[in-house]
């Protein structure tokens, strides 16, 4: 594994063993010495084009753990101000010698491309609307550590989802591991053609929420992202929580044992209430915690083994 | 660390059988692992503050199998748990990835302890270096001893074992195959032909 652009790159193997080695990662949070030797020497460069607090903080705590150097550029005050293309602003940094890039990026794809042009390994941390899979990884790892192997349990994804990269990353991810799926969404906010899609990976598509959450093991809501709100998705914010907030009303329905999970930020009142945010079964700051575990894992299974990169 | 050692460490094979001679059988093991166990109550003048860590995989069944062996003749239960020590190893880039196993310390830690580091065979010493730099991360034992069911010999590394369950004379290019109980099914150390096992 050299780089982690798609999690449809990852077997289902690989996928539990980046898991498994998360679990060891966690324990090194716990611990007072919060550093391991693993990835002395070694250059991760985090490139983030767009905005970003616990992808990137936690990428960079992940490899200062580790022993990596890193080092964060973004793309206001760099020379991408100054009108360089993407292709020589990578090549520059590639040609100092890092070992990794992080990238983050408002076009689709835009990693697997610099993963073309550079020797480096690339993970892919959030690209336009495509694909976010560290996000998924420590998504199903939260999971997991809940409600054990995900083989045959149900998860509910509810919110934007055709705008969300983490809706298609989590989907392939929860599908390898054999999960069972169904996506809510207005009609207005749920991808186009997604009945097809749906088809061939064998995922459901509902509507309403109120008749998916009796029959969940986990609830992952995803941000309605606020920026939108005038193009017309959908008519008042207000109308939205009624009809696909996770209110008090609907915590209700769920099972006692089902979980509930949000990448943040979070948009209480909207997508979320404070209720269901801050109720026993919220995974929220559990996530966040894992999401260094997980990106330490990442780290580790990229830069290591043989013929890893120079 | 594991099995069939090459210099650098051989990543854990699985349990394939090897051409070659046996060394130690079954019961040759546990009569090794009594001696061990009476040698590290008399170097220590009895059980007190002793902690027994072993090296994944089989370290570790070899550290439980210590623990009760000293239990039989002390009637103390030794503090025992694990030690992994992957993320620490210097020759993770000429290797493939390998798995984490997982680290366990007892309850009361190892500050101030005698810690005794259990593996199966020692080789390069590169493993124990490894073990001895991922110590540091969790505390300060008072005295840190190796024990080890076989030492082969080639060091690579100062480092030498306090308790040997057999000295075992090695060409450098042998292959040598320790299989437990706990994690084989059966019991012996082997020692076999160049090459692959």
């Amino acid at each position: 594994m050299k780089h982690l652009l798609s999690i449809a790159d990852l077997s289902r193997d690989e996928i539990g063993e980046i898991m498994d080695t998360a679990i060891s990662m966690h324990d090194v949070q716990r611990r007072q010495v919060k550093k391991l030797p693993t990835l002395r020497g070694r250059t991760i460069i985090n490139f983030f084009f767009e905005d970003s607090t616990r992808t990137r903080s936690s990428f960079e705590i992940a490899g200062k753990w580790m022993s990596a150097d890193t080092i964060n550029l973004t793309g206001k005050g760099t020379s991408v101000s100054k009108g360089e293309s993407l292709r020589d602003t990578v090549k520059t940094v590639d040609a100092m010698g890092v070992d990794m890039m992080i990238v983050r990026h408002m076009a689709s794809g835009a990693p697997a491309q610099i993963a073309q042009w550079t020797n480096c390994s690339i993970v892919n941390a959030g690209d336009g609307m495509h694909e976010h899979p560290s996000q998924a990884l420590l998504d199903a790892y939260t999971l997991r550590s809940k409600l054990g192997d995900l083989d045959g349990k149900h998860i509910a994804i509810v919110g934007d989802l055709t705008h969300s990269r983490v809706l298609r990353s989590n989907l392939l991810c929860l599908r390898a591991l054999g999960a069972n799926v169904t996506l809510v969404a207005p009609p207005t906010l749920m991808p186009s053609g997604i009945g097809s899609w749906a088809a061939t990976d064998s995922f459901e598509v509902s509507y309403d929420l109120d008749a998916v959450l009796p029959h969940v093991d986990a609830v992952m809501m995803l941000r309605v992202q606020r920026e939108r709100m005038s193009g017309g998705y959908f008519p008042t914010a207000r109308e939205y929580a009624v009809r696909y907030g996770l209110t008090a009303r609907r915590l209700a329905l769920m099972p006692r044992h089902a979980v509930i999970t949000h990448p943040g930020p979070m948009n209480r009142g909207l997508e979320i209430s404070a209720d269901a945010a801050d109720d026993a079964q919220s995974l929220v700051l559990d996530q966040v915690s894992a999401g260094v575990a997980v990106r330490m894992s990442i780290l580790f299974h990229l830069l290591s083994g043989e013929g890893s990169s120079a | 660390m594991t099995d069939t050692q090459s210099p650098g460490g051989a990543p854990p094979a699985g349990a394939p059988s090897i051409e070659g001679r046996t060394v130690l059988a079954d019961q040759d093991v546990s009569r090794a692992l009594r001696r061990v166990a009476h040698e590290i109550l008399e170097g220590n003048k009895g059980a007190d503050g002793l902690v027994l860590l072993g090296i994944p995989t089989r370290g570790v069944a070899l550290a439980h199998r210590l623990a009760a062996l000293i239990k039989d003749v002390e009637g103390t239960e030794v503090p025992t748990g694990s030690l992994d020590i992957t993320m620490h190893r210097d020759d993770l880039r000429k290797q493939p990835v390998r798995a984490v196993e997982t680290t366990e310390l007892p309850q009361g830690g190892i500050d101030g302890k005698v810690v005794i580091l259990v593996d199966d065979v020692l080789f390069s010493g590169r493993t124990v270096r490894a073990a001895l730099d991922s110590l540091a991360d969790y505390g300060r034992p008072r005295i840190v001893r190796l024990a080890v069911l076989v030492d082969r010999g080639h060091r690579e590394l100062p480092i030498r074992a306090d308790y040997v369950g057999k000295n075992l004379p090695t060409a450098k290019t042998e292959r040598v195959a320790v299989r437990l109980a706990e994690v084989d099914g059966h019991e012996e150390v082997r020692i076999g032909a160049p090459g692959r096992p």
